[in-house]
């Protein structure tokens, strides 16, 4: 069983992504599962998603979970939110941010002995799809990091999922994805 | 006029609502009469998009409330249509007057029921509340456990509702958020197969067929009202658990995929076990095989139809088990939980020597961990061990505060 925990603020498409990132697995054979945690929701409101992956159905439906990875695609709930709770030794975190690894980890010590990788996934976001909507960017840098998926795989599948955008919003997710698969550390 | 079909994947990445959605398409309803509310929305809004789409001709008719909506389904099944919508808590309770006038003028109306708990306070998240608020209105009750099976039952629902010795409404049942917003991998059924199942709709004693004219929402008083309640009560009784069989069987003949009034895993020689409803039935049968892993023969036992009451069905399930824990997650507010007095009523003349213990849990969406069920497990092997029931009656899992327990 692979778990992801998402931290996001609503709207910035932490359950399209989840949702998106299940779907593509689910075509390898694999069983996913991919929810979140609304209340009243409220754009901007910090919010969690989550993701499950294994090789036979997916019975578990309880809430928590101690995540394998852990997505932050805001780079301001690293400091307002644990993003560290209920984690494992060897839970690997991404966390979308300007600063560089060390810098994150030197600003948020609870980081501190934690294998994190950084990728400015709002940056990134901003420079090719024009908005800052930076789900599919951690999409494309967790392909790095788990290798979970040849990248071009990844990129046809999502070329499919968001198929029901403007031409122009699908490529430029693309250049999104392929330059955080690049740019990740 | 005619509509487009839609080509889907065999395994199409859904949530509980799209799954009811595309149910509802592959259904051809012809008139959706709805008013939104969460978590239940989406179903609708599917609909009117595949409708706006061309991939249904049928007619959405927005209004200004549930009971309208529900009214609006009732003149529109009345009228001789294939008729559904969806609701939630709050709105589930507005329609809830209107829920008897479809059973009792016999609609073969499908209301998806997004389960959410009711106000006060506020709250949209899952817990049976509104299930259990709808349970004496006269309808056909079906639970799904996962967004497979809410899209599986709304045909299984149509089929049964249909049937001219049925004629009754049916709801289909799913778990705010935990089935409804959670996308899981659902097995679909192309566009002409699934709609073989349920095939055209055949009008009974319909308004619109002008040769043989009828009256619908009638009064009776003392002359006749206990006859038309007796009659509708029998045919739950008697005739409805068969068709629904029956419809069983045919789906499991059309897709494989099997279902069973009352569900039983790993029940066969099992010590102890769990009575619940909707996504908790699935968590606890994980748990189950973990509780075998450690010596407990765990089992699960989900109610698949909750009326009518599978009261046969369920008494042959438990017979033979030594604890029991019925898991209600709808506050029972001055008494045990609906479970726990449907399961003492089905095992009280039997032979059983089980020991009966209820529970609640869940309220408002909080979380039943898979924690939470080892610790019930054990305690129900603690139980067989002691050889009697070594807590209250009544306990409150995962409240905070005090150990809430009665009785």
């Amino acid at each position: 069983m692979l778990e992801i925990r998402w931290h996001s603020r609503a709207g910035q498409g932490a359950v399209t992504g989840a949702k998106g990132l299940a779907d593509v697995i689910s075509t390898t054979g694999k069983q996913v599962q991919a929810f979140a945690f609304y209340g009243s929701a409220k754009r901007g409101a910090a919010m969690t998603a989550y993701n499950r992956v294994d090789d036979k159905v997916i019975m578990n439906h309880e809430k928590y979970m101690e995540p394998d990875y852990v997505f932050v695609i805001d780079p301001a709930i690293v400091y307002t939110a644990d993003v560290t709770i209920h984690g494992k030794e060897n839970t690997k975190y991404i966390i979308t941010t300007h600063l560089s690894t060390e810098e994150l980890i030197a600003s948020q010590p609870k980081l501190k002995g934690k294998e994190v990788h950084t990728v400015d996934c709002i940056k990134i976001a901003q420079e090719t799809i024009g908005r800052a909507i930076p789900n599919t960017p951690m999409l494309g840098a967790f392909m790095k990091i788990s290798g979970m998926y040849d990248i071009e795989f990844f990129k046809e599948n999502m070329r499919r999922i968001l198929a029901k955008l403007p031409q122009k919003i699908v490529d430029a997710n693309m250049i999104a994805i392929q330059r955080a698969y690049d740019e990740v550390k | 006029m005619a509509f487009d079909k839609m080509e889907l994947r065999d395994i199409e990445v859904w949530d509980g609502n799209f799954a009811a959605a595309q149910a509802l398409r592959q259904c051809q309803i012809d008139v959706v009469s709805a008013y939104p509310i969460t978590p239940s929305t989406p179903i609708v809004e599917g609909y009117s998009k595949f409708l706006a789409d061309n991939y249904v001709e049928g007619e959405f008719v927005m209004v200004e409330s549930e009971h309208a909506a529900m009214s609006g389904c009732i003149g529109a099944s009345a009228a001789g249509g294939r008729v559904a919508t969806a609701t939630s808590s709050q709105g589930f309770a507005l329609m809830v007057e209107t829920l008897y006038q479809a059973s009792g003028m016999r609609l073969p109306i499908i209301l998806n029921v997004v389960n959410r708990a009711l106000a006060a306070p506020l709250n949209v998240n899952g817990d049976h509340a509104d299930m259990y608020l709808g349970r004496d209105s006269g309808w056909i009750q079906f639970d799904a456990y996962s967004p497979q099976e809410a899209y599986d039952l709304n045909f299984i629902a149509f089929r049964v509702a249909e049937d001219h010795d049925v004629r009754l409404p049916a709801m289909v049942h799913q778990d705010g958020f935990m089935t409804s917003h959670t996308a899981q991998g659902v097995y679909t059924m192309d566009d002409d197969t699934a709609y073989s199942f349920v095939g055209d709709f055949k009008p009974m004693n319909d308004m619109l067929d002008f040769e043989h004219p009828v009256t619908h929402g009638v009064q009776t008083e003392e002359d006749w009202h206990y006859e038309h309640k007796a009659r509708q009560h029998n045919d739950l009784m008697t005739k409805v658990p068969a068709k629904i069989e029956e419809a069983f069987a045919s789906f499991e003949k059309l897709t494989g995929r099997k279902y069973n009034q009352v569900e039983q895993y790993d029940m066969d020689d099992a010590d102890v076990a769990v009575v619940c409803m909707g996504t908790s039935v699935e968590t606890a049968r994980e748990v189950a095989t973990e509780m075998r892993e450690k010596g407990i023969k765990a089992g699960v036992v989900g109610l698949r139809v909750i009326r009518p009451f599978p009261f046969m069905e369920i008494k042959e399930a438990l017979e033979g088990i030594k604890a029991i824990a019925t898991l209600d997650r709808s506050s029972p507010n001055g008494a045990a939980g609906m479970l726990f007095n449907e399961i003492a009523g089905a095992l009280f003349n039997s032979d059983t020597k089980a020991l009966l213990s209820g529970y609640v849990y869940g309220l408002g969406g909080r979380d039943l961990t898979k924690k939470h069920l080892v610790d019930l497990y054990t305690e129900l092997q603690g139980n067989v061990d002691a050889g009697k029931v070594t807590t209250p009656l009544q306990q409150f899992i995962g409240v905070r505060g005090p150990k809430l327990q009665f009785l």
